[in-house]
């Protein structure tokens, strides 16, 4: 027994967790956690008696900023699900799928920046930022979900009808279902991405709401993210498929303004303003290079290392923060009234967008790593937790199985593991894309030096460093997929039935 | 030990057991037998609710966590009489003394060679023999058992009959395997349709008329 005791072998999902919990160890030295406000305490404290006293007295026309939202998120979301549908069709194509990639690589807030050069305040800017990206992504999963689906009574007409029909017979009744929801879970998602293009100059929520924060007038902050959580939460009551055509209608009329799109503008913008310094001023390849290296050594790269040291800190809070918080609404560790608190609590957490999340908490701890790693950690943390919640609710547990903690360690943890790490894998490029953007509040990330170089009008640099952005995106989004199948082989159906 | 009296069950609006009255004295080994949806299931069911603390499961699907080791599983007997900490430890990193315990209930189980392999890993009967082990690291005074070597071969139902057997003071096992109940147990009920058709001594019941009514 001493010589050929049997060794503890333990599982590939322990190793790589524990690979990730030494990546983020070893990334803390370089984080900035440091809190610069001179009270933060205080801050907080202000912040949550303008919860007792909401008020949207101060503000203009509320009910404009709620509109305007509503209107850019369901243009935005539906344009991006008609054009994404006809995508997807063709999506087979390599060429189709790099430049989605590329596409969704790049976070709607930079896309708004960028069109904000080109078009200025004119509604095709909020329009095309999210349009955009959101059509890439929309081609992409409906592209998964007609490859999921049953093509045998698709094949068995194809040939006696038209493509067309064929489709719209053989295919799309089946698959209808998934479409719809997927595209309701996105306009959502929209809804957020719509109140966050505020922050940059858009007439939406998120314009009042940034306002009103820079002014320290939280009973406004509050009035307005009550608002949010209002209109986030009563989505089911008012999107209805029937009057999704009036909307569509009017929408148009509500985001129309008077700017008018300068063609010089747009011109100057493709001939000019994006074509690098040295081109532009018929310089050589060697001072190209010169411009080019010293982009990359002075921003490129502290903005680089910066995102990915915040986004793996970001990770591994992320999935302490759901191990923690998915019992709290799943049927296995609390009776109902608990779960209701902790359901309210979850939505609340994940329906603010991990901007808002990050604006707040700068503004009470001041410009460092510390505010993004936890707005990440809770949006992300909250969104897996609700999965992960409803997940435990279906596992089929002994009669004697055990409670409270030791359930937690032995029965339930062990049996989610697998599915929590596919999740949490999903969502490292979706925190890396997010971590990019938080630049824009002044934490060193790649979305710092965009954002600097667009204030700066210099948009030469500006593209190459969101084209970096975006490949980086990539790369990250590739490893994940990666690791994912490879965990997948081993952790058998447990996974691959959901 | 048990005691139903008159007892019905109903399983989306269709009867399961009807009118099931039933006494099990403390030391007695019960099989109950009948067909598949019988009711053996649900008559265990009701009686592990009489008194959950003092009974020993091994239910029909294992109850198994399939990610965690073979000694993790059989650990699992023994949650309740460990401090938290303890378990928390020892699932982190298996500790000495319930190595040694675990191993020496595999070794008779003659699945030791398994302790520390995932238990997705194990066939069918290996997995039914995790689960019994669980059950028999628990050691308590009544066994509970859901058809628990419906997955062996005839040498391993065997051991494993005569262990648990052995083991436990109070026996009930649900099971389809007459000549398995005939030779471990000394009461046999019969289920037929929800209802007890035969309740009785094995000593004076007859293999082929078993046979007749609840073979398969």
């Amino acid at each position: 027994m001493e010589n050929n005791a049997p060794i503890f072998q333990r599982p590939s999902r322990w190793k790589i967790s524990g690979l990730f919990i030494l990546i983020a160890l070893a990334c803390l030295p370089f984080a900035d956690l440091t809190i610069n406000t001179f009270d933060p305490m205080a801050e907080l404290d202000r912040l949550f008696s303008g919860l007792l006293s909401p008020s949207l007295y101060p503000i203009e026309s509320p009910i404009d900023a709620l509109l305007q939202t509503v209107a850019f998120a369901i243009l935005g979301v539906s344009s991006g699900s008609v054009i994404g549908f006809s995508l997807a069709q063709i999506f087979h194509f390599r060429l189709v799928r790099t430049i989605c990639a590329l596409i969704r690589a790049v976070h709607e807030l930079f896309w708004a920046l960028i069109f904000l050069q080109i078009f200025g305040l004119h509604p095709l800017t909020g329009l095309l930022a999210i349009g955009l990206p959101y059509t890439a992504t929309f081609a992409k999963v409906y592209a998964e979900i007609l490859e999921e689906g049953d093509r045998r009574a698709f094949d068995t007409i194809r040939h006696s009808s038209s493509f067309t029909s064929a489709f719209f017979y053989a295919r799309l009744p089946d698959l209808w279902q998934h479409f719809i929801a997927y595209t309701s879970y996105r306009l959502e998602c929209g809804l957020r991405s719509s109140t966050i293009l505020g922050f940059i100059g858009l007439p939406t929520l998120g314009y009042y709401l940034s306002s009103a924060f820079l002014e320290g007038q939280y009973s406004e902050v509050w009035a307005l993210l009550i608002l949010f959580y209002l209109l986030i939460a009563s989505i089911k009551y008012w999107v209805r498929p029937k009057l999704l055509p009036v909307y569509l209608l009017i929408s148009p009329f509500i985001i129309a303004n008077d700017s008018h799109i300068s063609f010089d503008n747009v011109h100057r913008f493709f001939t000019q303003d994006i074509i690098p310094l040295p081109i532009r001023n018929g310089q050589g390849i060697s001072e190209l290079w010169l411009w080019f290296y010293n982009l990359f050594i002075n921003e490129a790269l502290p903005g680089i290392v910066n995102s990915l040291v915040l986004t793996q800190l970001a990770l591994i809070l992320t999935g302490f923060i759901t191990l923690v918080w998915f019992p709290l609404i799943s049927k296995l560790f609390f009776a109902r009234f608990a779960r209701s608190i902790g359901h309210f609590f979850l939505v609340v957490m994940r329906s603010t967008p991990e901007y808002i999340l990050a604006f707040i908490l700068l503004t009470l701890w001041g410009p460092s790593m510390l505010p993004a790693i936890i707005a990440l950690a809770l949006h992300n943390g909250a969104i897996i937790a609700h999965l992960m919640g409803h997940y435990s609710d279906a596992l089929p547990l002994r009669l004697d199985a055990t409670k409270g903690l030791n359930r937690y360690a032995y029965e339930v943890v062990p049996r989610i593991y697998g599915q929590f790490m596919a999740f949490l894998f999903y969502r490292w490029e979706i925190i890396l894309r997010e971590s990019a953007i938080l630049g824009i509040l002044g934490i060193t990330t790649l979305g710092f030096y965009i954002d600097s170089a667009i204030q700066d009008i210099r948009l030469d640099r500006a593209m190459v460093l969101i084209i970096i952005t975006a490949l980086l995106n990539v790369c990250i989004d590739t490893i994940s997929r990666h690791i994912r199948s490879r965990l997948r082989l081993s952790m058998g159906p447990e996974i691959i039935s959901k | 030990m048990f005691h139903l009296q008159s007892a019905n069950a109903s399983y989306n609006n269709k009867d399961v057991l009807v009118d099931i009255t039933l006494q099990i004295p403390a030391g007695q080994k019960l099989a109950l037998i009948g067909h598949s949806g019988s009711g053996k299931s649900t008559l265990l069911k009701l009686l592990y609710q009489q008194r959950p603390q003092d009974i020993s499961l091994v239910p029909q699907d294992y109850g198994l966590v399939s990610s965690l080791s073979v000694f993790h599983n059989v650990y699992m007997g023994q949650l309740a009489y460990q401090p938290l900490w303890y378990n928390l430890v020892n699932l982190i990193k298996p500790l000495k003394k319930p190595l040694q315990d675990v191993e020496q209930i595999l070794d008779n189980i003659k699945l030791s060679d398994k302790l520390l392999e995932p238990v997705a890993q194990l066939s069918g009967g290996q997995q039914q023999r995790t689960a019994v082990a669980r059950a028999m690291m628990q050691g308590s005074d009544i066994l509970l058992a859901d058809e628990p070597v419906s997955s062996l071969d005839e040498h391993q139902s065997k051991l494993v009959m005569s262990l648990l057997c052995n083991d436990f003071d109070t026996v009930v096992l649900a099971m389809h395997d007459i000549d398995l109940a005939l030779t471990y147990c000394d009461r046999i009920i019969g289920l037929d349709h929800g209802r007890i058709t035969i309740d009785a001594p094995t000593t004076s019941l007859n293999r082929n008329d078993l046979l007749d009514i609840y073979g398969e």
